[in-house]
């Protein structure tokens, strides 16, 4: 999921219009184009905009509102790390310092050798099995530095 | 001879800790003995310090065993096809004193039946309630749902049978049922584990919603956080499609209803219900001023229920045993069943379903067994980040809405999250602040710049600068947003700001409750 194909007008254009007759389109769409390109491509912008009758400026304010949409290409893999609070009862915010200081990023960016993004979100429903993370599509509960380490060391090789 | 039936959750907190890699291991297993099982893929029970928990069917009943890890498999194999003896098994699990003690009513089915069959839904009870409503008809529905004092789940407690007679009172062409499957507050999950474990039980309470108000549309909004509950309802209102539950002539009945899934992007104020609505419209999740309301003007501008996933899963139970059964349960002005979720560091995390008026004590220390890590417990959040926190001195409180109103707090949604003597109250308090400013929709000042602020003004009270004077500052700030936001979300931050600062001042560089001042 996270790496996404290369963008293209085309496709883009494809997308747009297998989901447009929804009622209220523009979640869909744009969960849609993240799901294929990874991010929402600058010019994807104006092709939304087009097909729901919206103006650009209306289709960037969806965009920069939701905190699921990106605006920029991401990793290879997307680490998510749950920042609330059943998850800091069980130390979520030492091990998410670790994760910074591994990759050497803050939260939103991604590692220089391009490989893990890392994003953080505030509750996965996971809070009996805290701390919780989510890499790409899979669910990982009760967290400890050492198996987090070794997932980060498995989505880096 | 029949194949052993082997029961596996399929449940995100069940995956979270190792769920899949069980199913694997077992499959390996059975190919390699040449003994052949069937697995069943159920919701999860909610006794996560046991998950992943899987059962056998035998003659004695269900029989589980947990957590069972993988790598178990191969030494559990054998005496699980007979229910048999093993360090894990854990005997029938309704004998289990953590579910022993509930009233699953909601939750009945959930981490029971085949998720997935509308066959086994139905041989457990499914689908009784909607017979029920078919034979009242609307308005009898909504008096049952009345009398029920089923009040609204998802954290404002509004009587349910009220919001559906104004929808149904309300004239015109289209109406709407909304599902709000936002769960957004931390230390809650009952609604993710309903609809993975129960996702008939939801769209029958949504189809009789439907039929009381008159919606022939329905839409559930699903987190996005939720891939597993929304794979699950997909494929449940598709089988409900094929099998006549949903379309033209719902369960065989003149009603038309279909429903739709429409899932979130990552923005908490989203489970505001008007902020939901313009979401599901297709624009920025942004607060709508009250009036309207929705069940006047709502989606797409038409009278709209909204309410949340356990209000409606809720519905078909309570019809099909009757208003009085749920009314009979229950503590003061709070009737019927609520979905504890017990979170963080808790030792038996899960989810308790219960009458209200439990005490909070009661909660954490007996039914919880206290933190997960042995220390003493220090705080419980309740209620998810715009609930207060709750020093032990406050553990008589009865889980009920009022009682927790009167002391500053709230039940919200039910969760109850559990904190040892580690934690800094300071730092959580600031991140309360923090959280109000990431989320804020951006329509009110108070919330969107005071936020900010309040995150500023408790790093200084942290960092000892003019300490008394800050403190002041923050108190003056909690009361704007108290006063001055247009939803909760600003509104109800200062609850866990204050309570922090009130029962645990000693955090704040303050003398300690009971001290004399400085
Ligand atoms: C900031 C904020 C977030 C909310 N989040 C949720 C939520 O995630 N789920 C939910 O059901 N209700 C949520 N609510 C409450 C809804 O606005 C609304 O009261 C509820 O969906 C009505 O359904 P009910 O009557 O069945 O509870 C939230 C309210 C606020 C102010
Ligand atoms: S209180 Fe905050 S979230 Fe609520 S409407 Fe105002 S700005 Fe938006
Ligand atoms: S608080 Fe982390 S998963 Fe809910």
């Amino acid at each position: 999921m996270p790496t996404g194909s290369p963008w293209s007008v085309e496709r883009g254009e494809e997308i747009i219009c297998t989901h447009k007759h929804l009622a209220g389109a523009a979640l869909p769409i744009l969960h849609a184009l993240q799901r294929e390109f990874g991010f929402i491509h600058r010019e994807a912008i104006p092709l939304v905009a087009r097909a729901l009758n919206l103006s650009r400026a209306e289709v960037y304010g969806i965009v920069s509102f939701y905190h699921d949409f990106r605006e920029i290409p991401p990793g290879r893999h997307v680490l998510r790390l749950c920042r609330a609070e059943a998850c800091q009862s069980m130390g979520a915010d030492a091990l998410a310092e670790r994760v910074r200081e591994r990759l050497q990023v803050n939260w939103h960016e991604t590692s220089a050798d391009g490989r893990v993004t890392l994003e953080p979100v505030f509750c996965l429903g996971l809070c009996a099995c805290a701390p919780a993370a989510m890499l790409d599509g899979r669910v990982i509960g009760g967290l400890d530095q050492t198996r987090l380490l070794a997932l980060l060391d498995e989505a880096r090789r | 001879m029949t194949r052993p039936r082997i029961f596996v959750p399929w449940d995100a907190g069940a995956l979270a800790l190792g769920a899949s890699a069980v199913e694997r291991a077992l499959i390996a297993e059975e190919r390699k003995r040449g003994v052949a099982i069937e697995i069943i893929r159920t919701g999860s029970r909610g006794l996560l310090w046991l998950e992943p928990m899987i059962e056998v069917e035998t003659a004695a009943g269900r029989i589980a065993y947990g957590p069972v890890h993988g790598e178990d498999i191969a030494g559990l194999f054998e005496p699980l096809l007979e229910g048999g003896r093993h360090p894990l098994r854990l005997g029938r699990p309704e004998d289990l004193a953590f579910l022993r003690r509930q009233t699953r009513f909601t939750f009945a089915r959930c981490g029971v039946i085949d998720r997935q069959s509308l066959a086994d839904y139905r041989r457990h009870g499914g689908l009784k309630g909607l017979e029920r409503a078919l034979s009242l008809g609307p308005p009898a529905i909504i008096e049952e749902v009345t009398r029920s004092g089923l009040r609204g789940r998802g954290g404002a407690g509004f009587p349910t049978g009220i919001k559906w007679k104004s929808t149904a009172d309300a004239r015109a062409a289209q109406k709407y049922v909304v599902c709000n499957a936002d769960e957004g507050d931390s230390g809650t999950y009952a609604d993710r584990m309903l609809m993975e474990g129960d996702p008939f039980c939801l769209i029958e309470g949504i189809v009789i919603a439907g039929i009381a108000v008159g919606a022939t549309k329905g839409f559930i909004y699903i987190r996005s956080e939720y891939p597993h509950a929304i794979w699950t309802m997909t494929r449940a209102i598709e089988t409900a499609r094929t099998e006549g539950l949903l379309g033209e002539r719902v369960a065989g009945s003149a009603h038309v209803f279909d429903l739709e899934i429409r899932v979130g992007a990552g923005a908490y104020v989203c489970g505001e219900e008007t902020s939901l609505l313009d979401s599901l419209e297709g624009k920025r999740g942004q607060v709508r001023a009250k009036p309207p309301l929705p069940v006047h003007k709502g989606a797409f501008g038409q009278p709209t229920v909204v309410n949340n996933v356990i209000s409606l899963a809720s519905v078909p139970a309570i019809l099909a045993e009757g208003a009085e059964v749920y009314r009979d349960l229950g503590h003061g002005r709070s009737r019927g069943t609520i979905p504890i979720q017990l979170a963080g560091n808790v030792k038996y995390r899960g989810l308790f379903e219960a009458a209200f008026g439990l005490s909070l004590g009661e909660i954490v220390d007996d039914i919880g067994g206290g933190t997960a890590s042995g220390r003493p417990v220090r705080a419980v959040q309740v209620g998810g980040p715009l609930g207060a926190y709750f020093p032990r001195a406050l553990f008589d409180t009865a889980f009920d809405y009022e009682a927790f109103a009167a002391r500053n707090g709230l039940i919200g949604h039910g969760g109850v999250v559990v904190f040892d003597d580690t934690v800094d109250m300071a730092k959580q308090a600031r991140f309360a602040m923090e959280f109000c400013a990431i989320e804020s929709c951006g329509k009110c000042t108070p919330c969107r710049i005071g936020s900010t602020r309040g995150v500023e003004v408790v790093d200084r009270i942290i960092r000892g600068e003019r300490r008394a004077e800050n403190l002041t500052l923050l108190q003056d700030l909690c009361e704007t947003m108290r006063f001055g936001s247009l939803c909760a979300l600003g509104g109800f931050v200062p609850f866990p700001v204050i309570s922090a600062l009130t029962y645990f001042p000693e955090d704040f560089g303050c003398a300690p409750l009971g001290a004399a001042a400085e």
